[in-house]
């Protein structure tokens, strides 16, 4: 009976926390469209986001381009089909883990950069401070936030994708003996409209994940800092499944919608 | 003018305060005392605004800002400077950008001219202006930081109504005694109402001449120094009677014999 009980208030309390999601959510949308809109912020904050975490995604980029090539090369290999390594490269690292690979990476990094900001304000009063000079928090600090990471995420994402590509190419030319010509042949032929769609969508909703769940965890942290604490490591967590979960649906539904053109 | 009118508010299932009602004239300087936790700050969140109450009325000359939308109470807070607790200085702009605040985003009077204002607003606070204006608040004492923040307040529509949420805690006697000069200079000199919390009792006593005390969540007492000398009240009692046992000797006899 303990048992049930506890599940039923976990229940009650994730649907409450998901609507409060919802609306907040729907402010900070709404907000975007509002005026003043703060220029300064937002090229603060793209900088921040995209300039920061340049060296994290190239390392992931090359690190997990050369990983998986290697392990697909010998797969390839068994069935004589190790030219195809461009191909099967570019299908995976543009369609899955390039958008997978920034979109968790800038989770990891900046949701928890923004949540952690965010609370420190609140627990200081610096957001009531705002209220009192009559400054909208939403508009002036999760609205440019929000902006940086629609631009800069997919952004970063196809440069991971372009260092997975290449780093992946080392292996294939130099572990796999798979020639230059062909393995760009064959990454090439991949680079068509169904593929770079996928591959740019998935970045463009993983940015609106980060910047609804980093700010509202931001904006309703409680409990002085030990409360921030939890909220960045709650941010983090949430923005991470969240991604993985949307991402197999983008994948289901989109496959099912442009099937012809991949 | 600001009047509470059985003003009731709770944080979810938890009350705060129940019918509380009490009024402030203009020009009146009034110290909301009371334990950790009775509530006293909440009434100056109520009175900015940030905060509606589930009951009663808060009225800032005749207007009830709990029901207000934000637009138009984001006019009447132009009315109300707010020194929040430890400051609540933006921790990434500098002295002069935080004490500038307002007028750099409210306005669009130059560079230059918001220059000067903050150096004079800083040399008002009694702080060099040449000294901190770039700092941080960080690079600042505890006091210096109350100063900007008063200074922040002050700056932003020329008040008529100041709200200090214990401005002296955490603060040594010298910064103490610099943040209370402050606080009586702006009231003598601009002639703005004031309501200070605190649970520091000296320092209240040198803020006010009138005196709120909160008693979970309710008014405990409310009326002048001599008063509260003589309130049999329980709970305000409760409240006083360690702050009288802290004191012995000299101390004693200056400050809180008779209370």
């Amino acid at each position: 009976m303990q048992i049930l009980r506890a599940i039923n208030n976990w229940l009650k309390n994730f649907a409450y926390e998901l609507q409060r999601l919802f609306f907040f959510s729907l402010r900070m949308l709404a907000a975007l469209f509002g005026q003043p809109f703060y220029v300064t912020e937002t090229l603060e904050q793209m900088y921040l986001i995209g300039v920061g975490s340049l060296y994290l995604l190239v390392l992931t980029g090359v690190f997990a381009g050369q990983g998986l090539a290697l392990a697909f090369s010998v797969e390839l290999a068994d069935y004589g089909a190790k030219s195809y390594l461009g191909r099967i490269m570019a299908i995976a690292i543009i369609r899955e883990l390039g958008p997978i690979l920034a979109g968790l990476m800038i989770a990891a990094r900046v949701a928890a950069g923004i949540t952690a900001e965010i609370g420190a304000m609140k627990s200081s009063n610096q957001l009531d401070a705002m209220i009192a000079f009559g400054i909208d928090p939403i508009r002036k600090i999760a609205v440019p936030r929000l902006i940086a990471l629609v631009i800069m995420v997919p952004a970063l994402t196809i440069i991971c994708d372009a260092i997975a590509i290449l780093g992946a190419y080392f292996v294939a030319v130099f572990v796999a003996h798979v020639t230059s010509t062909t393995y760009w042949t064959n990454v090439r032929g991949r680079l068509i409209f169904g593929n770079i769609f996928i591959g740019l969508l998935k970045p463009f909703v993983f940015s609106f994940i980060i910047a609804f769940i980093s700010c509202y965890k931001g904006f309703t942290s409680e409990g002085g800092t030990k409360g921030v604490g939890r909220a960045t490591t709650n941010s983090v967590v949430m923005a991470s499944i969240t991604i993985l979960i949307v991402n197999f649906f983008i994948t289901k539904v989109i496959f099912s919608l442009i099937k012809g053109y991949l | 003018m600001i009047e509470l009118r059985e003003v009731s508010f709770s944080y979810s299932d938890k009350p705060v305060l129940r019918n509380v009602s009490f009024r402030v004239e203009p020009s009146e300087a009034v110290v909301v005392m009371g334990p950790s936790g009775s509530g006293k700050s909440t009434i100056l969140r109520l009175i900015l605004g940030l905060e509606n109450p589930q009951q009663g009325q808060v009225l800032i000359d005749g207007q009830d800002i709990s029901a207000l939308k934000e637009k138009t109470k984001r006019e009447i807070r132009k009315k109300i400077g707010m020194v929040f607790q430890e400051g609540a200085l933006f921790d990434s702009l500098t002295v002069g950008e935080n004490v500038g605040y307002y007028l750099l985003e409210h306005t669009k009077l130059s560079f230059e001219a918001i220059s000067h204002r903050v150096c004079q607003m800083l040399g008002f606070v009694g702080l060099n202006a040449d000294e901190v204006v770039d700092k941080l608040p960080e690079q600042l004492s505890g006091g210096m930081r109350g100063r900007v923040a008063i200074g922040r307040a002050l700056l932003s529509t020329d008040p008529k109504i100041m709200l200090y949420d214990e401005p002296t805690t955490g603060l040594d006697p010298q910064a103490t005694d610099k943040v209370l000069d402050l606080i009586k200079k702006l009231h003598q000199e601009k002639s703005v109402s004031s309501i200070a919390v605190t649970h520091q009792i000296v320092d209240a006593f040198a803020m006010a001449d009138r005196f709120i005390v909160i008693y979970e969540g309710e008014v405990a007492f409310d009326g002048s120094l001599a008063e509260l000398r003589n309130c049999q009240d329980d709970r305000v009692r409760a409240f006083l009677d360690p702050f009288r046992a802290s004191f012995t000797g000299v101390a004693r006899r200056g400050f809180v014999d008779g209370l």
